[in-house]
């Protein structure tokens, strides 16, 4: 039924129509006006804010706030921009991602194709850690950090995000390959491919959605993460959340308003931009003709 | 022992029993079919050969050699699934191939044996292409490319026809047939379909509930169906099954079912066939539909043509044959007659009955009598 994938169910008349596209440009207006009013206020000197012109269009156009949130502005003690404390974030995200990923990946495989006496039990048991909130597990989860030597490093964040997001990762693949023809695996089988060859040359290369939706997922909760990266970094380990923080509440001087607004843009653009480039990739129909209908 | 032997095997989940102590042999070059409706085991059983289930009890052999605990890798064995089961990321010439790949079969013999089969089933201009750009009959086609370029000692399908439409079925079956015929390989062969069955098989094996009802050619099977649900399931129209009771008069026996007029049919049969134990009994008596024709049609070569009058309840006419019911025993029985004979609902017609081919149950055990 594919042709009529665009007609809709309800007939609708021109007044209607009219009527739903206002207001469906009204809320995205509604939507926007936070980030419109963060990147106009920081592309200006801080006089015109304390002015009072909050909604208003910078008069005098200007990067110091960026460059200065970037690169000079005072976090904590030291006047180190919020630079080294984004790669941290990259640092901390990118393995916890990856890792996270490719084991959910291993396990959905397992989980779907490798069944086993009480696999249902552990798929429960790792859908149960993907809903036990953050707070209950920072005091065991610190004692071990610091048992294995990993307390207040980036790798201790890096195993803590990984170890919280293999719960999810699981469950994307599960549910995915759950739809993943058995009889494929079972030609590959007899074809002579083991275990890992499976995965790899059959398994992998029809995962694309979904491993983007696990990307975009685990990507946007790590790097977002404050309580984590709050309660398990040292100064020089903190990710990019916390850094944004202590600027915004580093209480000498005056609030320099222009520059948090940068600052915290420059939080949430790698996010943004995962969006803007995995979403394109978010297509259906990779699996189309490997088995009937 | 044959090229193939399942002795004594059986398949377990838990308490449940799927698959009944089965032996079932046959030798090199056979084209097994295994026949049933859904859950009757037969699929079960080709897993179990292809080693993808393991056997609970019992024993698979390929040439005299145990596979038990053999991975299907190393089975020499090749497998046609119902859904093809074509690797949707790889071209049809790497689909073909990948066997072999994983075999550590070099390059450029791949490339030798895959142009051989790509010839063979005629794909040479399919294999730079994605199993998503092809019809069901190209991917059929693939399927049994990527088998054959192992050169398997058995192949097994795993009713690989389901997917086609009607008219492409008949045309894939008399390919796989030539394909046997040309390359003489052992074939095990599921299908649910007993047309498939018959018209491909050297042997085969009627299952039903976990148990071969019978392993036999396809003519035994057809003529001498062991039980009622061999009868049944074989053949189209299938086997009409009425009861009568019998009587052994002069040394002859004879079956007498009723008409719909409430009137016996006598129904002689050419000699006593073992039926003297059963004289004043009720059976279950078999005739296929050819053996209830008309007056003219009726088998010149048969010694025990009979002919009643009955009442035609309907007629079907299927271009080739007319197919005329009417009433014995109570129950509706075909008769397949020529397709000009003049005949119509309502009428009383002479049905010549070919007694020669009549079969006998017992209504309690349903196995074969006589």
């Amino acid at each position: 039924m594919s042709s009529n994938a665009t007609a809709t169910v309800v007939r609708t008349g021109a007044g209607s129509r009219f009527v739903i596209y206002t207001l469906l440009a009204l809320f995205c207006l509604y939507y926007l006006l936070p980030l419109y009013v963060m990147v106009v206020n920081s592309l200006k000197p801080l006089s015109e804010i304390q002015a009072g012109g909050m909604m208003a269009l910078p008069d005098v156009w200007t990067l110091a706030p960026w460059k200065s949130a970037w690169s000079t502005a005072q976090i904590g003690v030291e006047a180190t921009g919020l630079r080294p404390f984004f790669w941290n974030s990259i640092v901390m995200v990118v393995p916890a991602v990856a890792i996270s990923t490719v084991l959910g990946a291993l396990n959905g495989y397992v989980l779907t194709k490798w069944r086993f006496r009480g696999d249902t039990i552990i798929f429960g048991l790792l859908l149960f850690g993907c809903f036990i909130p953050f707070q209950m597990v920072l005091i065991p989860m610190a004692r071990m950090l610091g048992l294995v030597g990993l307390a207040g490093t980036v790798p201790g964040l890096v195993f803590v995000h990984l170890v919280y997001g293999i719960g999810f990762s699981t469950l994307y693949f599960r549910n995915y390959y759950q739809q993943f023809p058995t009889e494929l695996v079972r030609a590959a089988m007899i074809d002579g491919a083991g275990f890992f060859t499976i995965f790899r040359r059959i398994m992998l290369p029809s995962s694309g959605p979904i491993a983007v939706v696990c990307v975009i997922w685990q990507f946007t909760n790590i790097w977002n993460d404050f309580l984590f990266g709050a309660s398990f970094s040292d100064f020089d380990s903190q990710p990019m959340t916390v850094a944004l923080n202590n600027l915004v509440q580093s209480s000498t001087g005056v609030k320099e308003y222009n520059v948090h607004f940068a600052g915290a843009i420059m939080a949430a653009l790698p996010t943004l931009l995962v969006y803007i480039v995995a979403g394109r990739y978010f297509v259906r129909g990779l699996m189309a003709g490997s088995v009937k209908g | 022992m044959g090229f193939l032997d399942i002795k004594n095997a059986t398949k377990s989940y838990g308490a449940v029993k799927v698959l009944h102590e089965t032996d079932i042999s046959i030798e090199e070059g056979e084209f097994l079919v295994l026949v049933g409706p859904s859950g009757c085991g037969k699929s079960t059983l080709l897993n179990m050969i292809a080693g993808l289930e393991e056997i609970t009890t019992g024993d698979i052999a390929i040439k005299g050699q145990s596979m038990a605990g053999v991975r299907p890798a190393d089975r020499n064995i090749a497998m046609v699934f119902q859904s093809y089961a074509l690797y949707p990321n790889m071209n049809v010439g790497q689909n073909i191939v990948f066997g072999l790949e994983m075999h550590g079969v070099p390059k450029p013999e791949r490339d030798t044996a895959m142009n051989k089969v790509a010839d063979l089933l005629q794909i040479k201009h399919l294999l730079d292409r994605k199993p998503g750009q092809l019809s069901g009959g190209q991917r059929q086609r693939v399927a049994m490319g990527r088998a054959l370029v192992r050169d398997p000692d058995v192949f097994l399908f795993d009713e690989p026809l389901s997917n086609l439409d009607a008219k492409l079925r008949v045309d894939m079956r008399t390919e796989i047939k030539k394909l046997h015929q040309k390359l003489k390989t052992t074939i095990v062969y599921v299908t649910h379909d007993q047309i498939e069955a018959l018209t491909l098989s050297t042997r085969i094996a009627v299952m039903f509930g976990g148990h071969v009802q019978q392993l036999g050619t396809p003519k035994e099977v057809y003529d001498n169906p062991a039980n009622m649900f061999v009868a049944g399931f074989m053949g189209s129209p299938s086997m009409n099954l009425f009861p009568a009771k019998i009587a052994v008069e002069n040394g002859k026996a004879v079956a007498k079912a009723k008409l719909a007029d409430g009137q016996d049919a006598t129904l002689p049969f050419p000699d006593a066939r073992g039926f003297e134990r059963h004289d004043g009994r009720e059976i279950i008596l078999g005739l296929r539909p050819e053996a209830i024709t008309d007056r003219d049609g009726a088998d010149r070569n048969s010694q025990s043509v009979h002919v009643i009058d009955a009442h035609v309840d309907i007629t079907e006419p299927a271009g080739s044959d007319t197919f005329v019911s009417t009433q014995l025993g109570g129950k509706e029985v075909t008769g397949r007659f020529r397709a000009d004979v003049d005949v119509h609902p309502g009428q009383t017609f002479p049905f010549a009955i070919n007694m020669e081919k009549a079969v006998a149950f017992d209504p309690k055990t349903e196995e074969r009598v006589s």
